[in-house]
This record gives structure tokens, C-alpha cells and sequence, in this order.
């Protein structure tokens, strides 16, 4: 066994499961006796329901039920709850429709839910779901954010006049104006964030089961934060009290946000289970995850920047339509707002910033956070506008970052736009990324490239991220509805191993690994002896979960501060047996001494006599040793780096190949350096799919025309390249382990740095920006127009 | 309904199963073999490869009916009896090519069977290629390409062990 404290790569624990087939993932778990639900989606964008004809499909071979969302109103069942309320600017709270769980009266988008079958098998209640004869009538849609603010649009919600969610802004107004007045140089940039479908590899799913013996509820989800969903759906849809609901979120392949929210199915699987008494599973198909799943991104934005006669950045203005989709997802409106408007400051000096989101309802699928929420529409808008500002003024796109950039000894930095950064060394990750991506001699690979008939281009941003969401008076302050602690409960066992319950959750991430090593670094005990439970609502106390990069900086500060409690507790027992002080106990290396002697007792057996001792100081002491530790951060975690990406462009195709990328960022401080190189780089390859691949496309009348793998481009293996990763670390100032985050990074930082590479290499086309994704018909578009243009000069 | 007989892992089985079964159900769902995942309705992903008489296949596309006196090879039956891991497990473990594990089954079948059929042994880039029909949403694939690299080594015997990622 070698050094598995921190700073080691050890090996992933949870790997030997998933490489044999063992893992237990929900669809994996089969309850006796149980039957299969198959939801009745909308195939329309918009349509009245007039009328729902259940009796064929009920008296189908194996069916056991049909509801529909008049079952369920007559049992007060209630609509899906939205997390956050953003106010306008007039102060009104935004607007906030109902979400039922099956369709009342109107569908609003396509996959809508209208009816659950449920039958003896998944075959039978597919079949019996297509005797299902609904009347429609079709209703105009407005499918985008354009057509649903048109005069006279469709309402998406009847009550929601305008379609307009919420009309918000955030910064000095009149700052920004007075800058812009004496400004030297203007740029501008309108841009379009594209929709993404998120697709994590393991479909959604749901098995509900009620013991009618106790009337208790379990319910197995693929959910990033089980006791959130118990929360929201036990109190806000279900009423069920938490006492008589379980929920389970076992092996999850993948989330990046489209498993935080509480969805339909997981209220209708349990729901169903308690009225049938048998367990009711649900497992989508990969359809359904594309028209149920919450989709992210998608802004069209119009963004300026003001800068002095030396390039300095003067200020920003922005101006955003985000796209809610049909109904607000649980965390929806803060996406557009507090992680996006808040991050607009970047790694800059910009005095003044003037934000404005206007959040719209369209006939689509919810929009909300998929992995970076808001802080990569930031990054991709600031990041853009500054290289169009260095064209624009003739100045390096290097050199007119490190004009602007906050300097290191300026920290803690206030922006103009709410936060407060607490540590970063913006020059030194800058520096350690051009040299790794041998930035300075660039111009020989373009002239190499250019004798092979390629275009090269090299593209930077240099990113800032908030996370380790979230400090809960901060959050309440913005709207959330709830505090983001986050909760640790550590039982030392008699014979000294020690089990963690976590309310985090890991769906790829290695907590069971990297918590591990915590202990092991904490307690001078093997990882062997380590135990990290995760997802289940019976064996943790609570918990905010995962998502927002907050699963170390947040859940692994709780879990110091429960070892603190532990070893403060251990020690006075130490000192009881070794008939010292307390003050004079050490802890190291699992044993404790009497500092300065050779007189010790080990941790196993300070954790015996906590639990059946004979001789243990009673009166002064309860015995045991477990301890639960909340832990609310202070502020916002603040990684950032530099991407630097090289790309090739076939002149005759418009193919780009992603030849190059080096990601230097500083995550704080960093515990598994193998586990963080394969984040950032997963979080890159989203990026790089983002930028050159992926989009989600609905037609005029609302249908989704990217609907399938075969018809949304995910990246495969030869899409991207070797992901060269490096760290540059500064410590987080206010969290005990000094840690940041490192999950989101890659899918912030790598868009700017791809499309600033793909622009690069078509400088002499003359294009300024070019839309994500950057595909090869639209490179093409661009290469065919400047060649006629070149030909008819 | 029809019966199917076949070997899965060493084993033979006997199964009823529908017309219509796919192999992935029957595996997954009669046999409780639940390492094989399904990842998608379109053969796009890859999640659901196992290997049928010895070359890859994507058990979502192929009959239940159509295996009839088939060798079938899933995830659980790679491992020797002894628990000790095929080497493609063992790389895969080693260079951290997998995080959420769910395209895993179906990415370490893949790989199998695209070194068995390139005993020259692949470059980088042949790997990335010959991984075209697995989607991974994780690992950004840098570490899976590492992996099968170093797996080939050993799988055409030039090696005894596996070579060691670098700390």
C-alpha cells in the first residue's frame, strides 16, 4: 500500500463494481411482483386536450392501470415545485405557472406527459400506451424565444401574458452609461449560446414501491440529490411525510445537471406503487431523455464592451434572452441570472457592468443547469467580446488579458456584480498554459499547416467560475428556497473503522475514493478501513447533493468538520486511559500520545473503549463515537485558468480537427490529481462538443428535429483530441481543505478557446465570431463566401 | 412462446423469450446479467456491446431468437474464475477510464474485440476510430484511448504486465 492520503492518485475503489458489471444502477434493481410504467407523451408542441380515451388500452392483455392527470387532481396531487424565485426589476416576484406532473388540460411541449400505462410487463404497457386515443387540438407554438415574444403570440401559459418569465437586471445602470460615454473604443458582439440536450449515458429512471404494512415509500431514482427529491416531492407534490419516504439514489451513470431536478416520473412511480401496492418501475428511453430531460444553455445575447485608448475595459453591458422552456425546472431561473450575470466580470478589472435577462416560456422542453449553468454563457460571451476587442483595436489577445486582469495581491477583489473573489494568480495560469501549449512558436505549426493545404488557428479564454454552491444566507438573499448546507456524518465503529455518510452524491465523480482519502489523511488509517456511503435517505442525515462543483469544497468541509468533533472526542478519551490532560494528547498517524512520552493507545482502541468500555470517564462523557458535522460555506469557491486550443480546417470540406488542447486551471487545492485530470478533461470534451458539435433544433411548429443520437452529434473518440492537463493552484482562503472545484471547468473554459481557434484560422475569410456550434457546413458557408469574395475583387 | 438455447459466459442456458426479445432484455431482464447496459434506442451508443461467438456486438440489435447455440460473453463472465481481471479491465481501472461506469461494460467489450482483431497493434488514432459505435459522456475518452494503449501490450503478449500510468 502506498501513500493514499492527499495528493495521491489512488486508484478508484468504486472501479472494481463497474469494470465487473456489478454496478447497481436503477434500472438494475428489480422489486418482486413489480409492474412497468410507460408514459403517454405529447407528440405536440402545443395543444388543448379535449379529450383522453383510456378504455382500450385498459382492457389491454397485462395492463393493471391508466391515469392521467385527472386522476391525479382528484387527489390534490400537486404540480412540480421550482426552487427559485428571481424577482424583476420592479421588484414583482417572476412568474411562476403551474407544472402538473400529468397534463391538465394543455400540453405545452413535446414529451409533455399526458398518461402513465401501467401493466405486467414493459412490452405489454408499451402496446397497450399506443390504444391510448387522445383528441387534440392543435394549438399555434411558440417555439423560440423570438416567435414567443412576438406581439401576438401564443401563450405558452395562459396567465403568463407576453410569455416573459421574469425581466431582471443586475449592476450600475448609470455607471455603465457614463463609461460607455467617454469610452475610446466600443466592441459588440451578438451572440447565440446554443441549446444542448445534456445526455448523460444513463437514461432516467424510477421504481416506487410502498410496503402497505407500514405505509412507508421508497423510491430508487437516478437523482444527483435524493433527500432534495424526498423534500420536494414528499411536501410539494406527494404529501407524504418524510418519516414514510425513502429515497434511493443508487449507482447514476452521469448527470451534469439533468439529474438535480424532481421530475414527473418520480412522483408518478410513487404515486402509483402506493395506489396499486406494487412496485411500479419506469425506465426511459433514450427519446424520452431527449424530449423529458431538462435541456441547458440556449441565450441569445447582444453584449458590449467599453474600452480605453490602451484596450483597458472600461465596462460591460448585456442584454439576454434565456430560455425557460415550458415550465420553470427546479433550479431554472437562477441559471440565467446568478450564475450567469454574476460571473460577467470574468478575470477583469471591469469597473462597471450593467446586466439585463429577460426569461422566457416557449412550447419546449424545461431549460436548466447542465454542466457550468450560466457560467459558461458567461465565459463564452466575455471571452468572445474580449478577442473581437483585440482584433479590433490591434492588440495581441494575450496582451490585452493581462492589461485587464485582476492583479494577484488585488484579492479579496470585489466586482461590480455581487461577488467577492477570494484568492487566484490569473498571470501565473496564463503563463503556465502558454508555455505548455508552446503558444510562441504557433506561427511555424500555421505555416506547417498552410503547406499541407490546412488552415491552423489557435484560440485562449481565460475563464473564472463560481462554485461550491452555495452560502445559504447569499442564496436566500437571490431567491433560493432553500439553504445549501451541506451535512457529514462519520460513525467510527468499535473496532475502528470508520464509515462516512455523505450527502453528496457521486454519479462519476470517485467520492468514494476521494472522501477515503480524506479519512485516511485525517486518521492515519487505511483506506481499506474506510467506508463512504452516499444516496440513500435512510442512511444520511441530509443533504444538498451534487452539482455546481460543490461536492469537495462543501460535503468534504462537512466531513472536516465531523473528523474535527471525532478527534476532539477521542482525544479526551485517550487522555482518560493514558491518565493525562487533554491538552496534552496528540493525534498523529493514528495514534495518540502523551506528547512527549511513549505512552499511546491507537485510534481502534480509543474507539473500543468509546463504545463498551469498563473503564471510561461516564459523568464527564457520553460514550460512542459518531458526530455529525453542517457545514455552510462562506462563500463561493473561484477556480479559473486558461484553455488554449489549436484546431486544423480542411479548406475544401470546412471539417475542423481539434489537433491540440492545454487546460491549466486552479481547482485550489487538489486531492486526487487523477481524478481531477479526467474531470477536467470530460468537462472538456462536453466543451469541445458544445462548440464544434452539438445542438438541440426545434422546427417552427416546436417539434424536436435533433431527437436522437443519430440526429444530435454527442462527441465520440476521434471528435477530440489529447486533453493535456495541468494545475496551477492557489488555496481557496475560507474552506478547511482550501479546495475549489473542478468539475465544471473544462465545459466553461474550452468553448471560447475552440471557437477562438476555428476564427483564428479563418482570419483571412473575413469573420469576426462565428455561432456555436461551429460545424463544417457552417465553416464551409464561410470559406465559399470569402473564396467568391476573393474572386470577384 | 420460442425457446433459445445458448451459452452465456461459460454457461448453457435454456430461455423462453418473445418474437420480439432483444438479446440486451433477455440478458438484463431473464437472466439478471445487468452489467450489459442500454444507453440508447438508435444502436448509437454502445453501452449494450457484448460479444456473440467472439466479435462485438451491440445487444440491442440483434434478436434474442438470433442466438440460438451462440457463445455469448457479457461483462460479468470477462473476469477469470478467480476474480483476477482481464487485462482490458485492469487498464481501464489503471488509467482511470471511467467515471459514472455506464458505458463501460460496452466500451471494455468494444476494446476487446478491436485488439483481438488488430494483433499489429493500433496507434492512438486507430483506437479513437475503431471506437466510433461506443459513446462515452464522461471521460472525455483522453484516458479510454490511454487504457486500450496499454492493454494491447499485454493482450498480444508483449508484455507480462500491464504498463503503469505515470503518477
Amino acid at each position: 500500500m502506498g501513500y493514499e492520503g492527499i495528493g495521491a492518485s489512488v486508484r478508484r475503489r468504486e472501479d472494481l463494481r463497474f469494470l465487473s458489471g456489478r454496478g447497481t444502477y436503477t434500472d438494475d434493481i428489480n422489486r418482486p411482483h413489480q409492474a412497468y410504467a410507460v408514459i403517454v407523451r405529447s407528440p405536440h408542441a402545443h395543444a388543448r386536450i379535449r379529450g383522453i380515451d383510456i378504455s382500450a388500452a385498459r382492457s389491454a392483455p397485462g395492463v393493471i392501470a391508466v391515469f392521467t392527470g385527472a386522476d391525479m387532481a382528484a387527489e390534490k396531487i400537486g404540480g412540480l415545485p421550482c426552487g427559485w424565485q428571481v424577482k424583476n426589476k420592479d421588484g414583482t416576484p417572476m412568474a411562476e405557472p403551474p407544472h402538473p406532473v400529468l397534463a391538465i388540460g394543455k400540453v405545452r411541449h413535446v414529451g409533455d406527459p399526458v398518461a402513465v400505462v401501467i401493466a405486467e410487463t414493459k412490452a405489454q404497457a408499451r402496446d397497450a400506451a399506443e390504444r391510448i386515443a387522445i383528441e387534440w387540438e392543435v394549438l399555434p407554438a411558440a417555439a423560440t424565444m423570438e416567435a414567443a415574444l412576438q406581439p401576438g403570440a401564443p401563450s405558452v401559459h395562459d396567465d403568463v401574458p407576453g410569455n416573459v418569465c421574469y425581466d431582471w437586471h443586475l449592476g450600475d445602470k448609470a455607471a455603465v452609461d457614463a463609461a460607455f460615454a467617454k469610452a475610446c473604443k466600443v466592441a459588440r458582439l451578438e451572440l447565440v449560446n446554443n441549446r444542448l440536450i445534456p445526455n448523460a449515458m444513463e437514461p432516467r429512471c424510477a421504481v416506487g414501491e410502498y410496503d402497505a404494512a407500514t405505509g412507508d415509500y421508497t423510491l430508487w431514482t437516478t437523482s444527483q440529490n435524493p433527500h432534495v427529491i424526498r423534500l420536494l416531492m414528499g411536501a410539494f407534490v406527494l404529501n407524504i411525510p418524510e418519516h414514510k419516504l425513502r429515497v434511493v439514489a443508487p449507482d447514476v451513470g452521469g448527470g451534469f445537471g439533468s439529474k438535480i431536478y424532481h421530475y414527473a416520473e418520480e412522483a408518478i412511480v410513487t404515486w402509483a406503487a402506493g395506489k396499486l401496492k406494487r412496485p411500479v418501475k419506469w425506465t426511459a428511453d433514450r427519446t424520452e431523455s431527449f424530449t423529458s430531460d431538462a435541456h441547458g444553455r440556449d441565450h441569445v445575447t447582444e453584449a458590449e464592451l467599453a474600452l480605453d485608448d490602451q484596450g483597458r475595459f472600461l465596462a460591460l453591458r448585456v442584454r439576454t434572452l434565456a430560455n425557460m422552456g415550458a415550465y420553470l425546472s427546479t433550479f431554472a431561473p437562477c441559471v440565467p441570472t446568478y450564475l450567469y450575470a454574476t460571473l460577467l466580470a470574468g478575470v477583469y478589472t471591469t469597473p462597471a457592468i450593467y446586466a439585463e435577462v429577460k426569461a422566457v416560456f416557449t412550447n419546449t422542453v424545461p431549460v436548466d443547469a447542465y454542466r457550468g449553468a450560466g457560467r459558461p454563457e458567461a465565459t463564452f460571451l466575455l471571452e468572445r467580446l474580449v478577442d473581437i476587442a483585440a482584433l479590433e483595436m490591434g492588440i495581441d489577445r494575450v496582451e490585452i488579458r493581462r492589461r485587464n486582469f485582476i492583479p494577484k495581491d488585488a484579492f479579496p477583489y470585489q466586482t461590480p456584480v455581487a461577488l467577492q473573489y477570494d484568492s487566484g494568480d490569473y498571470h501565473r495560469t496564463l503563463d503556465e498554459a502558454l508555455k505548455a501549449a508552446n503558444w510562441d512558436t504557433f506561427e511555424q505549426r500555421r505555416a506547417e499547416a498552410a503547406r499541407r493545404g490546412k488552415l491552423r488557428g489557435i484560440g485562449i479564454s481565460t475563464y473564472i467560475e463560481a462554485c461550491g454552491i452555495a452560502p445559504s444566507a447569499v442564496v436566500g438573499s437571490l431567491g433560493a428556497r432553500a439553504g445549501l448546507y451541506e451535512v457529514a456524518n462519520i460513525r467510527v465503529n468499535p473496532t475502528g473503522s470508520i464509515t462516512v455518510f455523505t450527502g453528496t452524491h457521486s454519479h462519476g465523480q470517485g467520492h468514494e475514493t476521494t472522501f477515503a482519502q480524506l479519512i485516511a489523511d485525517r486518521f492515519g488509517v487505511p483506506m481499506s478501513q474506510v467506508e463512504i456511503v452516499h444516496g440513500d435517505t435512510a442512511k444520511v442525515p441530509f443533504g444538498m447533493g451534487t452539482y455546481g462543483s460543490r461536492s469537495l469544497a462543501v460535503g468534504g468541509s462537512a466531513i472536516v468538520r465531523a473528523s474535527d468533533k471525532i478527534i476532539a472526542k477521542a482525544k479526551r478519551i485517550a487522555a482518560h486511559l493514558l491518565e493525562a490532560s487533554v491538552e496534552d494528547i496528540d493525534f498523529k498517524d493514528g495514534m495518540f500520545r502523551v506528547a512527549g512520552t511513549d505512552r499511546v493507545k491507537s485510534f481502534a482502541e480509543v474507539s473500543l473503549a468509546a463504545y463498551v468500555p469498563h473503564n471510561y470517564p461516564i459523568e464527564e462523557l457520553e460514550p460512542g463515537l459518531e458526530e455529525t458535522a453542517f457545514y455552510d460555506p462562506k462563500n463561493f469557491t473561484f477556480p479559473a485558468g486558461c484553455h488554449i486550443c489549436e484546431v486544423e480546417i480542411d479548406p475544401e470540406t470546412g471539417e475542423v480537427e481539434v489537433v491540440n488542447f492545454t487546460a491549466v486551471d486552479d481547482v485550489g487545492r487538489v486531492i486526487n490529481p487523477m481524478i481531477v485530470e479526467g474531470q477536467v478533461q470530460g468537462g472538456v470534451a462536453q466543451g469541445i462538443g458544445q462548440a464544434l458539435l452539438e445542438t438541440c433544433v426545434y422546427d417552427e411548429a416546436g417539434q424536436l428535429l435533433s431527437g436522437s443520437m443519430m440526429d444530435y452529434t454527442m462527441p465520440r473518440a476521434d471528435d477530440v483530441p489529447c486533453i493535456q492537463v495541468g494545475t496551477a493552484v492557489t488555496m481557496c482562503t475560507h474552506n478547511p481543505l482550501g479546495v475549489k472545484g473542478c468539475g465544471e471547468v473544462g465545459a466553461i473554459g474550452a468553448p471560447p478557446a475552440v471557437i477562438g481557434a476555428v476564427v483564428d484560422a479563418l482570419r483571412d475569410y473575413g469573420v469576426r465570431h462565428i455561432d456555436m456550434p461551429a460545424t463544417s457546413q457552417r465553416i464551409w458557408r464561410i470559406l465559399d463566401a470569402g473564396r467568391q469574395r476573393l474572386a470577384a475583387e | 412462446m420460442p425457446k433459445v438455447s445458448l451459452t452465456v459466459n461459460g454457461k448453457p442456458v435454456s430461455v423462453e423469450v418473445e418474437n420480439r426479445t432483444l438479446l440486451v432484455e433477455m440478458l438484463r431482464e431473464q437472466l439478471r446479467l445487468t452489467g450489459t447496459h442500454v444507453g440508447c434506442d438508435t444502436s448509437q451508443c454502445g453501452a449494450c456491446v457484448v460479444h456473440v461467438n467472439g466479435a462485438s456486438v451491440k445487444s440491442c440489435t440483434i434478436l434474442a431468437v438470433q442466438c440460438e447455440g451462440a457463445e455469448v460473453l457479457t461483462i460479468e463472465g470477462l473476469a477469470a474464475p478467480d476474480g483476477t481481471l482481464h487485462p482490458m479491465q485492469e487498464a481501464f481501472r489503471e488509467y482511470h477510464a471511467l467515471q459514472c461506469g455506464f458505458c463501460t461494460p460496452g466500451m471494455v467489450m468494444s476494446a476487446i474485440d478491436l485488439v483481438q482483431r488488430n494483433p499489429q497493434g493500433l496507434s492512438d488514432r486507430e483506437i479513437r476510430e475503431g471506437l466510433e459505435g461506443n459513446l462515452c459522456r464522461c471521460t472525455g475518452y483522453h484516458n479510454i484511448v490511454r487504457a486500450i494503449a496499454a492493454a494491447q501490450v499485454v493482450m498480444h503478449g508483449k508484455a507480462k504486465e500491464l504498463p503503469r500510468a505515470a503518477e
